[in-house]
This record gives C-alpha cells, sequence and structure tokens, in this order.
C-alpha cells in the first residue's frame, strides 16, 4: 500500500504516461480542422420549402412540438371550363425551434413530401436562446449542405420503391386515368413533367435538387403527388421508363395554375 | 475513531446536488464525525423528468426518443427495451439482420458506458489521466454508431419491429476496426489502474458490499457480479442473439468476481468491457455472413399495440432495465413502468456509507457505476 | 549577505528574486498545461500568444483580475483576505535564499536551509486561514486535512535536509552545493526520495493533494476564492514546485557543478531542477491521490524510518572521511 516508490504497479502508470507523451496528439483543433462527419449526422433539419404541404404531419408526430407551421388555403379557379375549382394549401410559416428540438428525426422520417432532410451541420449556436428559433427562410439555406445518403451494406434489400419501380407498370391505372373527366389535360400537361425527374433531378448531387424541381414545377407535382416519397432515394436505381402513376387522393391539379 | 468521545458535535454535510463526485444532481445528506461518515441519505429527484407519464402520451416511437434519455450513457439499451416490449405485446418477429445488428450495437453501447466509467472513477480518486484516455477510445465507437445512426449518443435507431436504416456500405468493417482500437487502448487504461499500489490502497477492502445486500436492495449488474452473484439476464433470460453468444462455445461471459469492493467492480468493469468487444466481434462476423435481408418491417402508420401487459426486462450497461408496458389497444401506451438499474444500485447506499471516511464515501460511490438521469427518470 | 549592502543593491535584489517568483511559476505552469496534455494524448493550449499557446497563463492571470471578488457573508473576512498572501509569501522568502549559482542569490544567508524550512511551514498556514475564514464545511475539512498534512511531511523534510546538512557540514544552501561530490546522489538517494515525497506533500501535488481533492471537498480551502486570490493561491501552488525543484537541485543534485560552472553555473541549477519539476507533474498525470490517513501511515512507517536510516549512514559517512 505505502511504499510508493518500489513497487512495479505505480512505475506502471508512470511508463504509459511516458509512452503517450512521445506519441503525437489525437487532438483535432476544431475550429482550424473541420470534422468529417457522416452524412447520416443529425446536425439540423433542412427544408425544401417547395415541397412542404403544410400537411402539419411533423409538427403533430414532433415529441416535444417544436415545430410550428401556419398556412392558408388559397382556391385556384378551375382551369376548364365548367371544371371544379380546387384549393391549395400554402405555407405561410415553417419554424422549428431548435432550443427545443430533440433531434430525434422523426418530422424528417414522417414528411411524406420529402420537404425536410438532416444535414450535419451543427455551427449554429447563438448568443439569445430566442435565435434558435429558424424561420423558413434559414431553413431552406440549409438545404444546400445536405449530403448524398450512403450507399447501403451489400447484405441491404432492396429499398421498397425500387422493387416496386422494377414491378412492371400496372396497366389498367392509366387508362383509368386518361379516362378522368378532369384527367385529360393534367394527365398531359403532368406526364413529360414526371418523364423528366430522374433525369433532370441529377439525384447524387441532392443538395441542388430543389432548383431543378422547382423550375420543372415539380413541388406542384408533389402536392398531390402520393408517389413522390415512394420515389425518395431510390431513382439511381429506377427504370427510365415513367414510374407507375399516382393513385391522387383528390384528382391531380394542372401545373399551370401551380407555378403561377 | 472520530472525536465523539470529547463531546464535538456532529457536522450534517450535504454533497450535491452540485458536487463533482455526483456526475449530475444526486445530493447525499451526511453527517460527519470528523471526516467520519455516521449516515448518509440520498436524497434524489432532482432531475426527474416525469419520463413514465409522458411515456402515456407519445407513440410507441416518440417514446424511444425520451426513453433513451432516462440512462443517458446507455440510450441504445434503453431503447432496446421499450420496443422489445412493444414487440412481444404485438407478437411480432423480427429479422434477423436486425436482431444481430441490434445485439452488436447493444454490446457497443456497453462498451461506451463501461468506458465512461473506468474514465471518471479514476478522476474521482485523483486520477485525471484514464478519463482522456477513455473518452479517446469511446469516439472510436460512438464514430461508427453516428455513422450508422446519425446520432452520437442519443441513436434513435430502434424501431418497432428492426431498427430504422440499413448499414452503409462497409460500415462492418469500420465496427472491426473500431473494436480493436478499443481494446488496445483499454490496456493503457488497465495499466494505469489496475496494478497501481495507490488505487488499490484507496479501492481494497472499501465499500464491501454482501450478496445479501445485494439482494435485499435489488442491486443488479457489474455491481453484483463484483459480490459474486451470478446474475446475468444475457445468459439467464436471454434476448436478441444473446442465447447463441452466451451458448456453448459462444463468446459470452458472465464476469464475476468475489471481493465486492470498489476494486472487484472495477475489474468487474473492465473484464466486461473486454467481453463485450468480444461479443461485437462475433457478431459482425455472423452480420457479415449473413444473407441479404430485412432490417425491418413495415409499420402500418398508426401502430397500435394489442391490448395486454408485458414486462420486458434487459441487462443494461449498469444492471437490469425493466420495462413494464400496459396496452389499452391504443397507439400509447396506458402505462410503461421503469425499472432502471441505477435506482436500486444507489439505495444501497445507505447501508455501505456510514462508518467510511470522507475520502472513501467518494471511492464507494464512484464505484457504484450510477447515471442519476437513470435514478431519477 | 554582507553588513555593507548598499540601498540599490537592497533593491536590485529584491527585484531580481520578485521576477524570479513571477517568471519561474509561469514557466513551470506553462510546461504543466505542455506536459500534462501531451501525457494525456491533447494538445493543451494552442492559441494564446500564438506559439502553443505560451502566453494561456498570462491569459488566465488577466480573466482573473477581471473576476468578481467574492467574499462570503459569513466568512471571516480579515483572514479570508489575508489567507491567499500568506500562503505566497512564504515562497518568495524561501526563493530569496535559495542560490542559483555561488554568486547568484537573493539573500545568503548563514543557515538558509532553515530559512528555506521555516518559511515553507508558515505557507501552509495560509491554506488552514483560507479553510477557517471561508464559513465553508468543505473549506474546513481541507483546511484540517492540509494541518493534518504538515504533521505527516515536516519531519521528514527535515530530516533529509538534516542528513545533507550533516554531510557537508554546514546548514547553509550555498554551503551544501559547493561541498556535494556526484558520488552523493547515491549515499544522499534516501534523503532525497523523502524530501521529495515530502515535498510533494507539502505544496499539495498530487498523489498528496488531498486537501484540495477536488472530486472530494471541491477545492478544500480554496472553494470559496475567486479572481486574483484564486489566482495568488495558484501562483503558490507553482511557486512551491519551482522552490522544491530548485532545492533538490541544490541540496541533492549538485546544482552549479557541471562543465563551465563558471558562467553557466546558474543555468545547471535551473536544468537541474527541470527534471524535478517534471518528476510532479508526471506523477499527477500517472497516480490517483492517496487518502490522508494513508499519507500519515506512509510518512510515520517509510519516510521517517528511511530518514532516520539515512541520517545513520550520513553520520557513518562523516566520520568515516574525517
Amino acid at each position: 500500500m505505502s511504499e510508493r516508490g518500489f513497487l512495479p504497479g505505480v512505475f506502471k502508470g508512470l511508463g504509459i504516461t511516458m509512452k503517450t507523451m512521445a506519441r503525437p496528439a489525437v487532438t483535432h483543433e476544431y475550429p482550424d480542422a473541420r470534422p468529417d462527419l457522416p452524412p447520416r449526422s443529425r446536425g439540423v433539419i433542412a427544408l425544401v420549402e417547395e415541397n412542404c404541404t403544410s400537411c402539419m404531419l411533423c409538427a403533430r408526430e414532433c415529441p416535444d412540438w417544436c415545430i410550428y407551421i401556419e398556412g392558408h388555403k388559397e382556391t385556384i379557379p378551375a382551369t376548364t371550363p365548367g371544371g371544379r375549382e380546387r384549393q391549395r394549401n400554402v405555407l405561410d410559416r415553417f419554424a422549428i425551434d431548435y432550443a427545443l428540438c430533440m433531434y430525434c428525426g422523426i418530422c424528417v422520417e414522417v414528411c411524406p413530401f420529402d420537404a425536410l432532410y438532416w444535414s450535419p451541420q451543427f455551427e449554429y449556436a447563438e448568443f439569445d436562446i430566442q435565435d434558435l428559433l429558424h424561420e423558413k427562410e434559414r431553413l431552406g439555406q440549409w438545404v444546400q449542405t445536405v449530403p448524398v445518403p450512403p450507399a447501403l451494406d451489400e447484405r441491404a434489400p432492396d429499398a421498397a420503391e425500387v422493387v416496386s419501380a422494377n414491378k412492371p407498370p400496372r396497366v389498367p391505372r392509366p387508362a383509368a386515368a386518361a379516362g378522368d373527366a378532369t384527367g385529360a389535360v393534367s394527365a398531359a400537361g403532368e406526364a413529360p413533367v414526371r418523364r423528366e425527374r430522374p433525369a433532370g433531378g441529377d439525384r447524387p448531387a441532392r443538395a441542388e435538387r430543389p432548383a431543378p424541381e422547382a423550375a420543372a414545377g415539380a413541388p406542384t407535382d408533389a402536392t398531390t403527388d402520393a408517389a413522390t416519397p415512394a420515389t425518395r432515394d431510390a431513382e439511381p436505381a429506377a427504370p427510365p421508363e415513367p414510374p407507375e402513376p399516382a393513385v391522387p387522393a383528390e384528382p391531380p391539379v394542372a401545373p399551370e395554375e401551380e407555378t403561377s | 475513531m472520530g472525536s465523539g468521545s470529547i463531546g464535538s458535535a456532529d457536522m450534517i454535510l450535504n454533497i450535491g446536488p452540485q458536487h463533482p463526485a455526483t456526475h449530475g444532481v444526486l445530493r447525499l445528506r451526511i453527517v460527519v464525525d470528523g471526516e467520519r461518515l455516521v449516515s448518509a441519505d440520498p436524497v434524489i429527484g432532482y432531475m426527474h423528468r416525469g419520463a413514465e407519464k409522458l411515456f402515456e402520451v407519445r407513440d410507441y416511437r416518440q417514446i424511444i426518443v425520451l426513453a433513451n434519455r432516462h440512462d443517458w450513457l446507455s440510450a441504445f439499451s434503453n431503447e432496446l427495451g421499450v420496443v422489445l416490449a412493444a414487440e412481444e405485446l404485438l407478437g411480432m418477429e423480427i429479422p434477423e439482420r436486425a436482431t444481430w445488428t441490434r445485439t452488436l450495437l447493444a454490446e457497443l453501447q456497453r462498451t461506451l458506458s463501461h468506458l465512461v466509467f473506468l474514465g471518471s472513477y479514476p478522476l474521482e480518486l485523483g486520477a485525471i489521466t484514464p478519463t482522456f484516455f477513455a473518452f479517446h477510445e469511446r469516439e472510436a465507437i460512438q464514430a461508427v454508431l453516428e455513422e450508422l445512426s446519425g446520432g452520437r449518443l442519443h441513436y434513435m435507431f430502434n424501431r418497432v419491429g428492426g431498427l430504422k436504416d440499413d448499414h452503409p456500405a462497409g460500415w462492418l468493417d469500420r465496427v472491426t476496426k473500431a473494436v480493436a482500437d478499443v481494446r488496445a487502448g483499454l490496456a493503457d487504461i488497465e495499466g494505469l489502474l489496475m496494478t497501481n499500489e495507490i488505487l488499490k490502497a484507496r479501492t481494497v477492502g472499501v465499500g464491501v458490499l454482501s450478496p445479501e445486500l445485494i439482494k435485499a436492495y435489488g442491486v443488479t449488474g457489474p455491481i453484483a457480479r463484483a459480490s459474486g452473484v451470478d446474475v446475468d439476464l444475457r445468459r439467464d433470460a436471454p434476448y436478441l442473439a444473446y442465447g447463441e453468444l452466451f451458448g456453448e462455445g459462444g463468446p459470452g461471459r458472465v464476469v464475476t468476481r468475489t471481493g465486492g469492493d470498489a476494486y472487484a467492480r472495477l475489474s468487474c468493469l473492465f473484464e466486461q468491457t473486454y467481453n463485450s468487444l468480444d461479443i461485437a466481434d462475433a457478431c459482425v462476423a455472423r452480420l457479415s455472413e449473413m444473407p441479404r435481408g430485412p432490417i425491418n418491417q413495415r409499420l402500418p402508420k398508426v401502430l397500435k399495440v394489442p391490448e395486454g401487459e408485458t414486462y420486458a426486462v434487459v441487462e443494461n450497461s449498469l444492471g437490469q432495465n425493466g420495462y413494464f408496458l400496459v396496452s389499452r389497444g391504443d397507439k400509447t401506451p396506458w402505462r410503461m413502468k421503469l425499472r432502471t438499474a441505477s435506482f436500486n444500485n444507489i439505495g444501497v447506499l445507505v447501508e455501505m456509507l456510514p462508518g467510511n471516511l470522507v475520502s472513501d464515501m467518494v471511492s464507494i460511490m464512484g464505484s457504484m457505476f450510477f447515471v442519476v438521469g437513470d435514478v431519477d427518470k | 549577505m554582507g553588513a555593507a549592502m548598499s540601498v540599490w543593491e537592497v533593491v536590485l535584489r529584491s527585484v531580481a528574486v520578485l521576477a524570479a517568483f513571477l517568471v519561474l511559476p509561469l514557466l513551470v505552469g506553462f510546461m504543466e498545461h505542455k506536459v500534462m496534455a501531451h501525457m494525456q494524448a491533447r494538445l493543451g493550449p494552442m492559441y494564446a500568444g500564438g506559439f502553443h499557446g505560451w502566453a494561456q497563463l498570462i491569459a488566465d492571470a488577466a480573466k482573473f483580475v477581471q473576476k468578481d471578488d467574492l467574499l462570503p457573508t459569513a466568512a471571516d473576512k480579515g483572514v479570508f483576505r489575508l489567507a491567499p498572501s500568506l500562503a505566497l509569501i512564504p515562497y518568495l522568502v524561501a526563493l530569496a535564499v535559495v542560490p542559483l549559482s555561488p554568486s547568484i542569490v537573493g539573500a545568503d544567508a548563514p543557515a538558509s536551509a532553515v530559512v528555506v524550512l521555516a518559511a515553507t511551514a508558515v505557507g501552509v498556514l495560509g491554506g488552514l486561514m483560507a479553510g477557517w475564514a471561508s464559513a465553508n464545511k468543505y473549506s474546513l475539512l481541507g483546511g484540517l486535512r492540509s494541518a493534518a498534512q504538515l504533521i505527516a511531511y515536516e519531519l521528514p523534510m527535515v530530516l533529509a535536509v538534516a542528513s545533507v546538512a550533516l554531510a557537508a557540514g554546514t546548514l547553509s544552501l550555498t554551503g551544501i552545493a559547493t561541498e556535494w561530490r556526484p558520488w552523493w546522489l547515491l549515499w544522499q538517494l534516501p534523503a532525497a526520495f523523502v524530501f521529495l515525497a515530502g515535498g510533494c506533500a507539502e505544496i499539495q501535488r498530487p498523489p498528496f493533494d488531498m486537501p484540495l481533492a477536488d472530486s472530494e471537498i471541491v477545492f478544500g480551502p480554496y472553494t470559496e476564492y475567486s479572481g486574483l486570490r484564486f489566482a495568488l493561491f495558484l501562483l503558490a501552488e507553482y511557486a512551491g514546485i519551482v522552490l522544491m525543484s530548485l532545492l533538490m537541485s541544490v541540496m541533492f543534485l549538485g546544482a552549479w557543478h557541471g562543465p563551465w560552472s563558471g558562467p553557466l553555473g546558474w543555468l545547471w541549477t535551473i536544468l537541474k531542477a527541470v527534471p524535478i519539476a517534471f518528476l510532479f507533474l508526471w506523477f499527477r498525470n500517472s497516480w490517483p491521490r492517496l487518502r490522508e490517513d494513508q499519507l500519515q501511515r506512509f510518512a510515520w512507517l517509510v519516510l521517517v524510518p528511511l530518514a532516520l536510516v539515512q541520517l545513520l549512514i550520513t553520520a557513518v559517512g562523516v566520520v568515516m572521511m574525517r
């Protein structure tokens, strides 16, 4: 116990600290050397505003209610004589309070329209806690930092989206859509847009995706297109033929009105 | 001992709620005669966050967010208890890859948690260097866990029916490397401590916990095993893939000691960490020869757990964590009771501390390996 | 210390000692930052001053100066204010009589070894006073621990110094260093060990830092201190390392003995003190802390007998050589 100087135990400790001192330090000098974070890192949530339909799913699923969404409905006049007027949700406010956020990622997971993404960025500390409330403009800026998702292990099964995309197209549906009273124009207007997506979407550079999509009128698509979530993350493997047509809950809206 | 005979008054001393040795906000109200403790009374609840009540108004995915926070050092194992309970009520079969990945993550989690204590306990005894070593080793494992789950502490990676995402390509190789690195680094921490005469002087024979007290207070985990109580749910009530791992020829070992003192507890923790790394290696080997297959199950949009009740109990890093789930068929549990290891492990301090010196109090408290969040819930 | 020292010389010598007293602890502090960091596989401070954070302690001092000087309501205010100075000044006094070379010494007292022992013993009073005056139970425990510690290390240290004094036949540090011969390294080895262990306890460095023991009694006597007064305690700790290392160098390692000891003697003394200071830092990084009663046990069952045996060996040696 007390023979401090003459037993090997204490010397072993001295040896280990000396050995460590002779080796290079493991410190990363953080502000000078940036950490290399994996793509799945949950740093900050990015909002692709065009994809958001203010459906409130994320706000409702959030375990601590840190997402604030305000929106209103707009009525869109009928495009064809005798057609029906449509209603559309317009997003007025989307804010995430990062002072409350628990970084669980449920909002990103539940979003059916690919409006929310994780970005590994973490440098948004503030001097005032109120500044941690990011409004949609700020959340939109994070989109540029969203990385490409990592390739999966070879033992992972194909994503459900890939499996469904590889299935032969179901035949009767397009006929039904074409036969739809309102569908004639919109389906015709929609089809080229949809074909463009795999090419114009340029999936590997997902960070830049929102811009081309917005140009292509994709967001309008997203507002009503229930198939959109199914194409998420699956497009590299998706065949070039038009994906399985949507089965919209509501009839699709003509794109011209939406983009205006 | 003591100065009671010359008529001096005892002193009441509050250790905590803010004190370097309490890892958070545990408060010990001790009565000391000089430096010798006459009595000690743990006052808990400073960190009570109402977790169980919050569970009642959260669905099963949201519960995971909260559940991984009570013992913040073993977030993954906590998530596991919740989903195992829900899966049992649902009668759900878990894909094999999910089971083995969960086992792997649970063992990596155990290593992470043990490393914290292997670093912080010496700190309480005045040795500052092991902390830095331990946290460096942790970093290696945290990196692979972050790559998989996106989180460093709160993985939020379990889902009812499996795991959230599949492995990124090449991830298993990086796990193997991290495990090897940690195993090498662990030897340095061990070398700094286990043969050191000063550490032995501070821990051998200090805070001896008898098997009787362990049974009376429901102490579990490495602390109980250090006193020779040979209980480990991974072997005794296998869940996940532990049946095979702890079976004949498997890498799993139930590490026990007989001393029951602080030194035995620390040494138990060291060996258990090595064993966890071995188990992790076995899981990786198993996962890499597995055929393609899913890692989770497709769930309905609204997951309702059928009416019934179940008790899922897992061998957490610090002991047995139980999750008593009562469902009335809603999408939220009707009641979810937590049985956390730290709560019981702290309770026994009342019996252990009196008669010891203030220095030994710190030595004993540190060797009880508790997380205050796990005590208060 | 000539009787006819002019006023200017006194001022000059005082300023020189004060400068050394302020600079050397900073160097030790910097060394501690770096040694500790690298032993823990870290880098330590890297920004202040540009080169490897050499100015970190100066930056720390600037921070301490700006901090609020807190005074607990129940504190014994006069004693509380006085304590840091009392912890620090004895080291200054002791440093004044430590020679760097036969000619470079603040004040060459005839019994400087005794002065050093007496002065450092007073330094402990600072901790005691702080512990009592803070009106804090942790501080009180810490103060009492440092009092108990005093009993443990003081006697072995005195015996160790007595051994070299006996060997050299003088109580003057300059005299001891002058008489030193290389084979004393072996002859006085036990005394050196006792002095090192005692010195470690004296300046309350790990593994004998029980009076501070941050994980047990928060920070012992210093718990209630903040700002400049706390900085003074920290400075006292580093000054303690400087003093103990220099004393080891002068009494046991032959101070200025070495090549070119004429012009470079002072450098030799300091260079020999550096490994000793390094030892203090090395211990801190490698070992846990003992318990107060274990130190007592160690002191009375190991250090004191060892020092007595050493005294005997020294006496035999001296008799045989005369």
